[in-house]
């Protein structure tokens, strides 16, 4: 299962990211699949991104919604919300764990032997401050005379777009170099500061920072992946809490087993060996299945 | 009703999809899109 999932990161980042000539034509692709929004973390600024970023293209509605009142182009961000709640509500927060190829990234990163340093547990409520007010308040209410507000989280936070974006434009165009000034300083910092702790933490962005998993999170418990599990036949082996990226504790009953921050990498359902994790995909919720469902490693 | 939760959900946020399409969302969004986003890179 877990070859699988490294197999579908990988798949789905190459496809995110598969316009390669930028080396030679315009510096990003401007074709119509930057209609669709992807489902991971990608910058749409990136010179190889195909798709756009459902954050940045929330922020844009978000931040021009004042001014549309008057010119009459009222966007809601109901597309952008459309999009992720279509797949939130089928998979929940599985894109985190086999789509997203920050997701990805982290995980690279926290192969690398070094001492690992647990998440502190409070931390868990970022994603959901970050959202709130970076992606939605922030770009809807701070506006400048125009009306017109500013992308909060991809300007001040967002590690994607200095990494995606950021590095690989400015290496390519001297003009934006002599641009490039103390915002970008700090934004690198800011992306140093988060890859340094996810080195050392598990999914630190995901756990701490990602309102894009914030949104997912919150169809973990009504979506049709569900997860189910059998404290009956649990052996308190703790191996479910050993393999998961993001700490989820539900073998003890400290976090529920469809837990917001559960990415559904399903690494808990491979790893039991006793089986009392099952899992089942249905549009109507049935009663606990009795039929455990196993996975090959 | 519960058990339906996940199917009226997934129809809900169908529903809002086809509202965003119906209103142009998508041409914004792509437009935003196609655009280098000097805020993103940290120099606008």
């Amino acid at each position: 299962m877990e070859h699988m999932r490294r197999r579908s990161q990988y798949i789905f980042t190459l496809l995110a990211n598969a316009y390669w000539l930028f080396l030679w034509k315009s510096p990003i692709y401007q074709g119509p699949l930057k209609k669709i929004c992807f489902p991971g973390l990608n910058c749409h600024s990136c010179p190889a991104a195909t798709m756009s970023c459902p954050l940045g293209a929330l922020q844009n509605l978000l931040a021009a919604l004042r001014p549309g009142i008057h010119t009459g182009q009222l966007h809601i961000g109901a597309y952008v919300l459309g999009s992720l709640g279509l797949t939130g509500s089928v998979a929940g927060r599985m894109p985190c764990g086999w789509i997203c190829p920050f997701g990805l990234l982290q995980e690279w990163l926290f192969r690398l032997p070094v001492p690992k340093i647990p998440f502190w547990r409070p931390l868990r409520r970022g994603p959901s401050l970050f959202l709130i007010v970076f992606v939605v308040l922030l770009p809807l209410l701070v506006t400048d005379l125009s009306g017109y507000g500013s992308v909060w989280f991809c300007k001040y936070v967002c590690p994607a777009g200095t990494l995606e974006a950021g590095i690989p434009l400015l290496s390519l165009d001297q003009g934006l170099r002599s641009a490039a000034g103390r915002l970008f300083a700090y934004k690198l910092v800011i992306l140093i500061l988060l890859l340094t702790w996810c080195v050392f933490t598990s999914r630190a962005f995901c756990r701490a920072v990602c309102p894009l998993g914030a949104v997912y999170g919150l169809f973990n418990r009504v979506s049709w992946l569900q997860f189910r599990f059998h404290p009956d036949r649990c052996v308190q082996c703790k191996a479910c809490l050993t393999v998961c990226p993001t700490g989820v504790s539900f073998y003890n009953g400290l976090d529920d087993i469809n837990s917001d921050s559960c990415i559904r990498c399903l690494r808990c359902l491979s790893i039991c060996p006793a089986n009392a994790v099952s899992m089942e995909f249905s549009p109507i919720r049935k009663d606990i299945r009795k039929a455990v469902v196993t996975t090959g490693s | 009703m519960k058990r339906y939760l996940p199917l009226l959900t997934t129809f809900a946020f169908i529903a809002l999809l086809v509202l965003g399409i119906w209103s142009g969302e998508v041409h914004a969004v792509w437009h935003k899109a196609v655009t280098v986003c000097l805020s993103c890179m940290g120099i606008g």
